[in-house]
């Protein structure tokens, strides 16, 4: 490996480890705030390495969250905190698998239109459940797991991972499929990739990682209901973030998440009663003046070929 | 039995109201291509619009109805030749060009909706405007309703008329047909586009005037009915104003059957399972052949 490859990974791991110790430096608005950009950080990469590459727009987002918030408050008194991961991360597979083998054959718009869709179904049908089955609409969250430095590392340790599937992936063959259908899936299928099978793996997997971070941030709410487990607005957020930063490479999302957060952040405690309008603002700016996102507008400037990814 | 009637009532109502609410995005969807996804944002508005006029200057919502139309014709063309345009120009292909204008949409729909909130807030809006009831084959109904009902039938009436009898609805539904043939026949695309979301846009506010009248909303309702819309002309058919109709009743009647029977607090879901199951089975929609 030759000194300007290694470099870029130890540099990698040394953030990591700075960051790992950054909740003892700050006080406890730092501490949540940096759970919040942790949180987005795993949830807009995770969407960016499937919706990226295949172009497929997922508004299921917060679905996958909701099921993993949903595990740990149904279960989290009743296993130990490492089998409700396991238990959350199987949920959000098991969805995201039946989900993906019954809609990843319908193209653009009906994806989109699907995705939200189920959401709200998932959300109508727990709010449902929760009010005329269990009793009350909303659940108290009592776990041990619940401190905010707890909270913390696992996120890390959760961006960790899904960065390094994002770059197993930018140079697996299975990524290059996902690249491939993006660009033409008749082609794709013509090449004798399986794209149906590619696109499942891709959808499950990434899906697992949203229904984790789901999990993990739950005891941080204490008290959850399907208002605010399955929030819509989520989805979006992730959506514009990872637009933002640009989907050319796995890593681009975080470049959007950032700015993002901050702005969002500040939105909710000075003016929470904008917040849409900025939301809608933010995304027509991008629409109109940063289409490939921060990440496209740097690299059009250094004009490096995008293909390489 | 009159449970059943009563149900089979409110449904073919709700089912009326739902065509009328389809039938601008059809046009718009069908013709332009482009799926506005602020369009339950429109109907919304002109429904705000019409409560804040009532409550404050006591105006009829009748008027309001009529006030709306020039507005809705400015706010459709200028959203189609400002907003749209542009990526339809910069799009190097149909999957850009699909993403771009859902993303530009889903920002309209936010700004719109942001501002309805900061105007009338949050929360359930309803005023009483002919509430009287009105005895329907042994059963009541609100006379608001049957208006809306009458209106979504003469509104119909007319579209259909206009797609079929005129030189303007001819070329419309030759562009809903193939938008690059249509050309052949010099058939402004644009234009017809900029036509489509101007009417489109009228009917989504006409629709949101009178379901004012007689459904109790909100200022973030507006995504429930760009999806109820949705519902109905997928499983029509895009471009189908027939198979919509069939659509939108269907879409009622399960609902209000829904309701009746097993459980109101279900009515939404069951709205959506439909919607997804039609997505899964029917793509190209009960009636259609072709896949896009």
């Amino acid at each position: 490996m030759s000194a300007h490859k290694i470099f870029p990974g130890v540099a990698i791991v040394c953030a990591f480890v700075a960051l790992g110790f950054a909740p003892a430096l700050g006080n406890d608005y730092t501490t949540s705030l940096l759970i919040t950009l942790l949180l987005y950080g795993v949830l807009a990469t995770a969407w960016g390495l499937f919706c990226g590459p295949t172009g497929y727009i997922s508004l299921a987002t917060v679905a996958f969250v909701g099921v993993g918030a949903y595990t740990v408050a149904v279960l989290g008194e009743q296993l130990p905190w490492p089998l409700v991961l396991l238990v959350a991360a199987g949920l959000g597979a098991l969805l995201s698998f039946l989900v993906g083998l019954v809609t990843l054959r319908l193209s653009g718009t009906y994806f989109v239109i699907f995705t939200f869709g189920l959401t709200e179904l998932l959300r109508q049908l727990v709010n449902w459940y929760e009010s005329t089955i269990s009793g009350s609409v909303g659940r108290f969250v009592f776990v041990d797991a619940s401190s905010s430095s707890f909270i913390y590392g696992q996120l890390l340790v959760l961006l960790a991972l899904v960065l390094g599937l994002g770059w197993w992936l930018s140079r697996s063959r299975l990524g290059f499929a996902l690249r491939l259908i993006g660009e033409d899936e008749q082609a794709a299928r013509h090449c004798g990739i399986d794209t149906t099978r590619a696109k499942l793996i891709a959808f499950t997997g990434t899906s697992v990682f949203m229904a984790l971070a789901g999990a993990i941030v739950a005891p941080r709410w204490t008290y959850i209901d399907p208002a605010i487990a399955f929030n819509t607005i989520v989805s979006f957020q992730v959506l514009i973030m990872a637009l933002l930063g640009g989907l050319s490479r796995f890593w681009g999302p975080l470049l959007g998440v950032v700015p993002l957060v901050l702005l969002f952040e500040t939105l909710i405690r000075h003016f929470p009663n904008h917040f849409s309008i900025v939301l809608g603002v933010v995304f027509l700016l991008i629409v109109y003046a940063l289409p490939r996102g921060v990440l496209g507008w740097v690299l059009e400037r250094r004009r490096l070929p995008e293909s390489t990814r | 039995m009159t449970l059943f009637l009563d149900a089979l009532l409110t449904g073919l109502t709700l089912g009326g109201m739902y065509a009328l609410v389809a039938l601008g995005l059809n046009l718009q969807y069908g013709v332009a291509r482009i799926l506005n996804l602020s369009y339950g944002e429109m109907l919304i508005a002109a429904a705000v619009l019409a409560y804040v006029l009532f409550g404050l200057q006591g105006l009829s919502p009748l008027v309001t109805l009529v006030l709306v139309l020039p507005l809705a014709a400015l706010v459709g063309c200028a959203m189609y030749s400002l907003m749209l345009t542009p990526l339809v120009r910069r799009a190097p292909n149909r999957n850009a060009l699909e993403a771009d204008s859902l993303l530009g949409t889903f920002g309209l729909l936010f700004i719109v909706q942001g501002v309805m909130l900061v105007l009338v807030g949050g929360g359930y809006l309803s005023y009483s405007f002919l509430a009287e009831p009105v005895d329907v084959l042994g059963t009541t109904l609100a006379a608001n309703r049957l208006l809306a009902l009458g209106m979504a039938v003469v509104l119909g009436l007319a579209v259909w008329l206009l797609l079929t009898r005129t030189r303007v609805g001819t070329a419309i539904r030759a562009v809903s047909v193939d938008p690059v043939s249509a050309q052949l026949a010099a058939i402004d695309v644009t234009r017809l586009a900029m036509i489509a979301f101007a009417l489109g846009t009228v009917l989504a506010m006409i629709a949101g005037v009178l379901l004012s009248m007689s459904m109790t909303f909100s200022a973030t309702m507006g995504m429930v009915f760009t999806m109820k819309a949705l519902i109905v002309i997928i499983m029509g058919g895009i471009g189908n104003m027939a198979g919509a109709v069939v659509a939108a009743l269907m879409l009622g009647l399960v609902e209000s059957f829904v309701a009746t029977f097993i459980d109101p607090a279900l009515t939404l879901a069951a709205s959506y399972a439909l919607f997804l199951l039609v997505l899964l089975l029917k793509p190209a929609g009960l009636f259609g052949k072709a896949s896009r």
